[in-house]
C-alpha cells in the first residue's frame, strides 16, 4: 500500500502494532498467510472479512494468545513472538481485550469482573474501587457495580467488557466481533462508546467484525482479509466507495442501494431512455449531476433510486438516474462526462419513459 | 422384635459420620488438586504436560476401575502401616480415602472442564499468571459444579463407610450387620437403614441448597 494513502509512512516510528509477514496454518490449512500490517497511534482499524478468513486468528496473534509460526508481531516496537506465556504477561496488560460473547465471569460482580485486571496488575484494592467506579461511569453503569453478569443485557454485558479492557489504561484494545451479537440498536451505542474513547483517551483499537456498517460507522481505515491474505486496505471511504477486490465488493454490496425489482425488471434493449448508475463519494458526491445531465442531453432527467449516506464525514452513494433519451451518442457524452466525477458509472439498459 | 438401642445406633452414626467426614476432607484437600491437574495439564491447558496427565490419569483409573470391597481388602497392609491396625473407624478411613480421592478428582475434572476457554482466555488476555487463572477463574466459575460433585462424593462415602463395616470398621454398616443380619434384629435393621437415608438426604439436602446459593449464573 503506497505512504501516501494511508497517511502513514512504512515505516511508521509511532505504529503501535507492527506485524511482518505473519503465517499461521492449522494442519496444511493456511489461517494467515503472509500478513503484513501496522495500526498507528490513536487510529480506528476496521478489519473485516467473511466467516474462516482467519480474523480471530490474527488478533489473537497481537496478544500472543495464538503463535505465528512465521513473521514478527511488534506491540510498540517490541517483537513478541519469541516470547514465552510468562514474559507476554506484561505485554497483555497493556493490551485490552473484548470478545463477541462477553466472556465475564459469572462467579464475580460487575465490580470485580472490571476490577481483575487491576488486580492481576497489582493495584491496591482501595484504589481498584475508585478506578472501578470511574470505568462503570464511564460506560454508564454505576448502579450495576454489584450485580452479577447473568442479571445484565448482551449491550450492557458488553459495556462491563469495555469497562474491564480499559481498566489498566490499555495501549492497545483489540475487539473480535464485539457487536455481532448485539441488535443494530445496541451496536450503535456500543460503537459510540468506542468511539468516544478513541477521541478522548486517544486510544488505538482494531475492530474486527463480518459487518461493514460496523466499519462504515467507526473505522478510518479499514483491512480486507480473504482466506489468510490481505487483499485490500486504505481509507475506509475510498475501500467503500472504489472496492478493487472482488471480496470487498461482496461486502460492500450491502451498504448500496440496489435497484428495486419492480423498475429492474422494466429494463430492456430498447426502452425510451437509458438508465445510469452512478456511484458517487467524496468531494464530488454533491455535484448536482442532474443538472449537468439535463445539459448535456437537452433532456431533463429524473432520480429514480439511490441515495447518500456518511462514511467518517464523507457521503458515499448511489444515484440511478434515467436520462430522459436512449440516443447513444448522447449516452455516450453524459457517461464520458460523468466518469472523471464519480466512482462508478455504469448504463444498465434502457427503461421505459414513463416508470 | 427387639427394640435397638439408642446408644448403639448414635455411636454407630456418629462412626459414619467420622469416617465419611474425614474422608471426604482428604478427597476435598487432595481430589481438587488431583483435578486440577489433569485439565491444567492436559493438552491446550496452561500447564500443559502430557506426559503427566497421562501418567496420573492411569493412576487415577486404575484406582476407580477396583470394586471398593476389594480394594478395602487389598489396601490392609498399607493400612496396618499407617494406623497400626486394620480393624476400626481410623482404619476404614484409609481405604475410603484412597477410594475417594480419585472419585472426587474425576468428578472435578469434569466441572472444570466446564469452564468455557473464552473466559481462560479473557484472563490469559489480561496477562493473568497461571495460579490467577486458577484462583479466580477456573475455581470460582466452576464453584457450583464442585459442590455438587463433592456432595455425590459424601454420598457415595456414606454407602462405602457401610461396607466398611463389613470387615469391623464399625459404624451403621457394621451395627446393621452384625446386629440386623446375624442376630436377626430387624427392628435395628430398620432403624439403621432409616438413619441412612436421612443422613443421606440431609448431605443433599444440605449440598443442593450450599451449590443454589453460590450459582450466579
Ligand atoms: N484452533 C484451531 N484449530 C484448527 N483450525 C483452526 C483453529 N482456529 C482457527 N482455525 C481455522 O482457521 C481458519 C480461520 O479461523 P478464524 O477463527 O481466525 O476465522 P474468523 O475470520 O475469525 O471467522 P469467524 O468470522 O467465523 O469468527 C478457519 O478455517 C478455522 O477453521
Ligand atoms: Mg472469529
Amino acid at each position: 500500500m503506497s505512504a501516501t494513502e494511508n497517511g502513514h509512512s512504512d515505516m511508521d516510528e509511532a505504529a503501535v502494532v507492527a506485524l511482518t509477514g505473519v503465517s499461521r496454518r492449522f494442519g496444511d490449512h493456511p489461517a494467515l498467510d503472509d500478513i503484513s500490517l501496522s495500526l498507528h497511534r490513536g487510529e480506528i482499524l476496521g478489519l473485516i472479512g467473511r466467516s474462516g478468513a482467519g480474523k480471530s486468528t490474527l488478533i489473537r496473534c497481537l496478544n500472543g494468545l495464538e503463535k505465528p509460526d512465521t513473521g514478527r508481531v511488534e506491540i510498540d516496537g517490541q517483537d513478541i513472538t519469541p516470547l514465552s506465556e510468562q514474559a507476554l504477561q506484561p505485554v497483555r496488560r497493556r493490551i485490552g481485550m473484548i470478545f463477541q460473547h462477553f466472556n465475564l465471569l459469572s462467579s464475580k460482580t460487575i465490580a470485580d469482573n472490571v476490577a481483575l485486571p487491576l488486580k492481576i496488575a497489582g493495584q491496591p484494592e482501595a484504589r481498584r474501587r475508585a478506578r472501578v467506579m470511574e470505568l462503570l461511569d464511564l460506560v454508564g453503569l454505576a448502579d450495576k457495580a454489584g450485580a452479577y453478569p447473568a442479571q445484565l443485557s448482551g449491550g450492557q454485558k458488553q459495556r462491563v467488557g469495555i469497562a474491564r479492557a480499559l481498566a489498566p489504561d490499555p495501549l492497545l484494545l483489540l475487539s473480535d466481533e464485539a457487536t455481532s451479537a448485539l441488535d443494530p440498536e445496541t451496536t450503535h451505542s456500543i460503537l459510540d462508546l468506542l468511539r468516544s474513547v478513541n477521541r478522548e483517551l486517544g486510544l488505538t483499537i482494531l475492530m474486527i467484525t463480518h459487518e461493514i456498517e460496523v466499519v462504515r460507522q467507526i473505522a478510518s481505515r479499514v483491512v480486507v482479509l480473504d482466506q489468510g491474505r490481505i487483499v485490500e486496505e486504505g481509507p475506509v471511504a475510498r475501500v467503500l466507495a472504489t472496492p478493487r477486490s472482488e471480496t470487498t465488493r461482496s461486502l460492500v454490496r450491502s451498504l448500496s442501494p440496489m435497484l428495486p425489482d419492480t423498475i429492474a425488471a422494466q429494463i430492456t434493449p430498447t426502452g425510451a431512455q437509458a438508465l445510469l448508475r452512478l456511484d458517487v463519494f467524496g468531494a464530488q458526491a454533491r455535484q448536482p449531476f442532474l443538472s449537468q445531465i439535463s445539459d448535456l442531453t437537452g433532456r431533463p432527467a429524473h432520480l429514480v433510486h439511490g441515495g447518500l449516506s456518511d462514511v467518517q464525514g464523507e457521503p458515499f452513494g448511489r444515484l440511478f438516474i434515467a436520462l430522459g433519451t436512449a440516443d447513444p451518442a448522447s449516452v455516450a457524452k453524459v457517461v464520458a462526462a460523468m466518469t472523471p466525477l464519480s466512482a462508478g458509472v455504469e448504463v444498465l439498459g434502457n427503461v421505459p419513459s414513463q416508470l | 422384635m427387639s427394640l435397638p438401642s439408642f446408644d448403639l445406633l448414635a455411636r454407630g452414626l456418629w462412626e459414619t459420620v467420622v469416617m465419611t467426614g474425614v474422608s471426604g476432607f482428604f478427597s476435598l484437600v487432595f481430589g481438587l488438586p488431583l483435578g486440577l491437574v489433569l485439565v491444567t495439564t492436559d493438552r491446550g491447558g496452561i500447564f500443559e504436560a502430557t506426559t503427566v496427565n497421562r501418567f496420573l490419569g492411569a493412576i487415577v483409573n486404575a484406582l476407580r476401575s477396583l470394586p471398593f470391597i476389594i480394594l478395602l481388602v487389598a489396601v490392609i497392609p498399607l493400612t496396618r502401616l499407617i494406623v497400626g491396625s486394620a480393624i476400626g473407624i481410623a482404619a476404614a478411613i484409609v481405604p475410603l480415602t484412597i477410594a475417594a480421592i480419585p472419585y472426587f478428582a474425576r468428578i472435578a475434572e469434569v466441572s472444570l472442564r466446564e469452564v468455557p476457554q473464552g473466559l481462560i482466555d479473557a484472563a490469559r488476555a489480561m496477562g493473568a499468571s497461571r495460579w490467577t487463572i486458577i484462583r479466580d477463574v477456573l475455581v470460582p466459575e466452576s464453584l457450583p459444579s464442585l459442590v455438587s460433585g463433592f456432595t455425590v462424593t459424601l454420598v457415595t462415602l456414606v454407602g462405602a463407610s457401610a461396607m466398611a463395616g463389613a470387615v469391623g470398621a464399625g459404624g451403621l454398616g457394621d451395627i446393621a450387620i452384625r446386629y440386623g443380619y446375624q442376630r436377626f434384629e430387624t427392628g435395628t435393621m430398620l432403624a439403621v437403614v432409616a438413619i441412612l437415608i436421612l443422613l443421606v438426604s440431609l448431605l443433599q439436602w444440605a449440598g443442593d441448597a450450599v451449590a443454589r446459593r453460590i450459582d450466579h449464573r
